[in-house]
């Protein structure tokens, strides 16, 4: 052992290391700790510790190199499980029997052997079903703000989502659903609200659980997604499950990768983030879709906090350019005490047209989502003006359009905590619809404005 | 399918291969050309590769430039831009290949001033823009027709002048006009109201609406809009620009402007896209007729 700094070790005179391979660092006292090796060179071997390296001196600390890099051990009985940020259960039950080991870092699937998602998932939140609707193999994360009800949007759509069983809208065939949540640096409070909603939606059997919470390592953070990404893709790719990975919070995940960095002393980039950073979402994030001739699918829902709500911060913002759209929580809807608070403008699921059209949802459903934004983005343009100029300044068709907006955000978006059908979303669209002129609807399809248009 | 080639190296692959990827593209697609192919290179996206340099680079510990990009960021990004071109071939036969570079480029925070899309702005001859709000709209395709240019365009006036119609660059003409005099008026409207503009820019107001909705907008989904081939574009831009001129000779003639703006063209022009392209010369050009005669008979 040769130094000390920080969460790192610098170790001299190793032979045969190899890069990322796991360590165990024992203490004089007989307790172990975990890290892993970052760096080498002929001379040193830097190793990361994934916990405090309070208490580790130079001389009385001994280092043991276990030849692998970090593994998970998966068997079909890890489902209802609950792991620590490093793998170890901690709901008290002996450790997993493995019928595979796996390591944690996957490989990318070949572009070629993905499949293409063609399920749509209901969530029963009109906003998302209607407008931005999910389909399996997708990666959609919400973008909240502090203090903004992500978590029940989450739990609302596990709850229906999960309700697959004796659903025939949406559900492959013969589909068997599973839940992987983790944790990544949420509080206690928060992290009880989301296991509370398991045992409720009586998802817990179907449910793996890994947590690394606050004041856990931050640097375990950095492994926990991968953990619970590569059970996700064992329980997909290997047992045929439809698997929703829920990552909460990727803000602290960030975050941790930062002071990691800074510790390593990289050149630090924007907001001091990793110049890396979009590399190392994307290997998180990539492990989501669906590999032809394999039945199940891994499909994403990040969730993560824009700090100050700002949405071209780095980590929105990279995370948006890798993944398939992104839902946006409005504080100002929230205010208004609309729920859900989503503001549908900037959200987007750009793999919704895979998922939607006749045979799957219905053959109107583009056109009507597509006249619902057009709408209620001129509503919201007139909403200023109006302020400005007063309703008696607007002409009678902007005031139909300012009212729809009021109406849409009220009625369609604020649908409050039920859920609601597909058939329910887009009855409740062309209601909407049916305050403007028919003649004004020219983003749908003559026939269909016909058929579905309510005096 | 069978004319492509894919490169490919998505996010989760080694950076290294990124940096690499579009060095291999530009040369598979110089080879073809070499052969006499028009070959169109697809680059997506620029951005991604110049965070694979800017990440071998950290590695490498070079001196960071701007943002961290390496400083040899806009020599490589040249390097490989000026590879497009037209060319003629050496060697036996005469042939004559051209390359096209599309690439896409991914600001970071929707921030045009960063290091990647400045320099690549600097060498490229066309910018298409694509605008956030327009995208939120469901505007597609997003492109913002006021920040977006094309360094080409009098290079192209001439074939579109010969082979679509000889006044194309004067109706390209017009419809910026229009579209440059919405924007402005747009916000006067801000401010005033719109009961408070000339009848004249409630019109020029109602018939760059039309532009914007019924010819820039197009939908992928519907059979006839989801591509447009010249000839189509240029009857649609031109039935809507004889609707402007008749609404200004009809206020002329002392019309006043909501008998003018309840003309029943509005809605027939705004299902103009909906046509199929084949027959389009004849049905818009009934529809152009009709719209000059209203002009001639009212009083």
């Amino acid at each position: 052992m040769h130094s000390v700094a920080g969460p790192l070790l610098f170790v001299e005179g190793v032979r045969r290391v190899s890069m990322g391979e796991m360590v165990e660092v024992l203490l004089p006292e007989g307790t172990a700790r975990r890290g892993q090796v970052i760096e080498f060179s002929d001379r040193h071997t830097v190793i990361q510790i994934l916990e405090e390296s309070t208490g580790i001196g130079v001389r009385s600390t001994r280092v043991r190199f276990t030849g692998s890099p970090p593994r998970i051990p998966l068997s079909p009985d890890i489902l209802g499980r609950r792991f620590n940020g490093a793998g170890d259960p901690v709901d008290g039950l002996p450790a997993v029997l493995p019928e595979t080991w796996e390591s944690i870092m996957g490989t990318p699937i070949n572009p070629v052997a993905r499949d293409k998602p063609s399920h749509f998932i209901r969530t029963g939140i009109s906003a998302i079903d209607g407008l931005n609707t999910l389909v399996r193999g997708q990666k959609l994360p919400i973008f909240s703000g502090a203090g903004l009800p992500a978590r029940e949007i989450a739990g609302q759509i596990l709850r229906h989502a999960g309700a697959g069983g004796g659903e025939p809208e949406g559900s492959s065939p013969g589909g068997k659903f599973a839940v992987v949540f983790a944790a990544l640096g949420i509080t206690y409070r928060e992290a009880a609200s989301f296991l509370e909603e398991f045992e409720q939606g009586g998802a817990r059997e179907h449910t793996v659980v890994y947590l690394n919470l606050a004041d856990d390592p931050t640097i375990e953070r950095l492994l926990t997604p991968r953990f619970a990404l590569t059970a996700a893709e064992y329980l997909a790719f290997t047992l045929g499950y439809d698997v929703l990975v829920l990552l909460t919070d990727m803000t602290s995940y960030c975050d941790a990768l930062r002071e990691v960095a800074t510790a390593r002393e990289e050149i630090p980039g924007r907001r001091s983030y990793p110049g890396y950073m979009y590399t190392d979402l994307a290997t998180i994030y990539e492990r989501a879709g669906r590999i032809k001739g394999r039945p199940g699918s891994v499909t994403q829902l990040p969730i993560l906090t824009m700090p100050d709500d700002d949405i071209t911060h780095p980590i929105p913002d990279l995370t948006g350019y890798i993944t398939e759209g992104q839902i946006v929580l409005s504080r100002e809807l929230h205010r208004k005490g609309i729920y859900p608070p989503i503001d549908v403008l900037p959200s987007l699921s750009r793999l919704m047209n895979l998922g939607i059209g006749s045979g799957k949802t219905r053959e109107d459903h583009r056109g009507l989502a597509d006249q619902l934004y057009a709408c209620y983005a001129q509503g919201r343009d007139l909403r200023r003006l109006e302020a400005i100029v007063g309703e008696e300044g607007l002409l009678e068709s902007d005031r139909r359009l300012r009212r729809f907006a009021d109406a849409f955000e009220r009625e369609f978006v604020g649908q409050g905590p039920g859920g609601r059908s597909m058939e329910e979303t887009l009855e409740a669209g062309w209601k909407l619809l049916s305050l403007l002129p028919k003649d004004q609807l020219t983003r749908i399809r003559v026939d269909h404005v016909l058929k579905h248009y309510k005096e | 399918m069978e004319r492509t080639v894919l490169v490919v190296n998505t996010s989760n692959m080694p950076v290294a291969a990124r940096e690499a990827s579009i060095y291999t593209g530009i040369t598979i697609a110089e080879y073809y050309r070499d052969m006499g192919y028009r070959v169109a290179l697809m680059a997506d996206s620029i951005s991604r590769w110049a965070e694979a340099l800017r990440e071998i680079s950290s590695r490498l510990e070079e001196m960071p430039g701007e943002e961290g990009y390496p400083t040899y960021l806009a020599t490589r990004l040249a390097g490989f831009y000026e590879r497009g071109g037209r060319v003629v071939c050496l060697g036996e036969g005469e042939r004559e290949g051209t390359v096209t570079i599309v690439s896409a480029v991914s600001p970071p925070g929707g921030d045009f001033s960063e290091p990647v899309t400045q320099s690549s702005q600097r060498i490229a001859g066309v910018l298409w823009a694509l605008d956030p709000d327009l995208a939120h709209r469901r505007h597609f395709p997003a492109v913002d027709w006021k920040k977006s240019y094309s360094l080409y365009v009098g290079a192209v006036d001439d074939w579109f002048k010969k082979h679509v119609a000889p006044d194309w660059p004067d109706l390209r003409h017009e419809m910026m006009g229009l579209l440059q005099r919405e924007e402005e008026l747009r916000e006067i409207v801000q401010l005033v109201g719109i009961e408070s503009l000339q009848d004249q820019e409630r019109i020029v107001l109602t018939v760059s609406g039309m532009l914007r909705e019924d010819f820039l907008r197009q939908s992928v989904f519907s059979e006839n809009d989801a591509s447009c081939p010249p000839e189509k574009a240029y009857f649609m831009l031109k039935a809507i620009l004889s609707f402007h001129s008749l609404c200004k000779d009809l206020l002329g003639k002392g019309v006043p402007v909501e008998k003018v703006l309840a003309l029943p063209f509005r809605e027939e022009l705004g299902r103009m896209k909906e046509f199929p392209a084949e027959g389009f010369r004849e049905a818009a050009g009934a529809l152009i007729a009709r719209i000059e005669k209203e002009g001639r008979e009212s009083p």
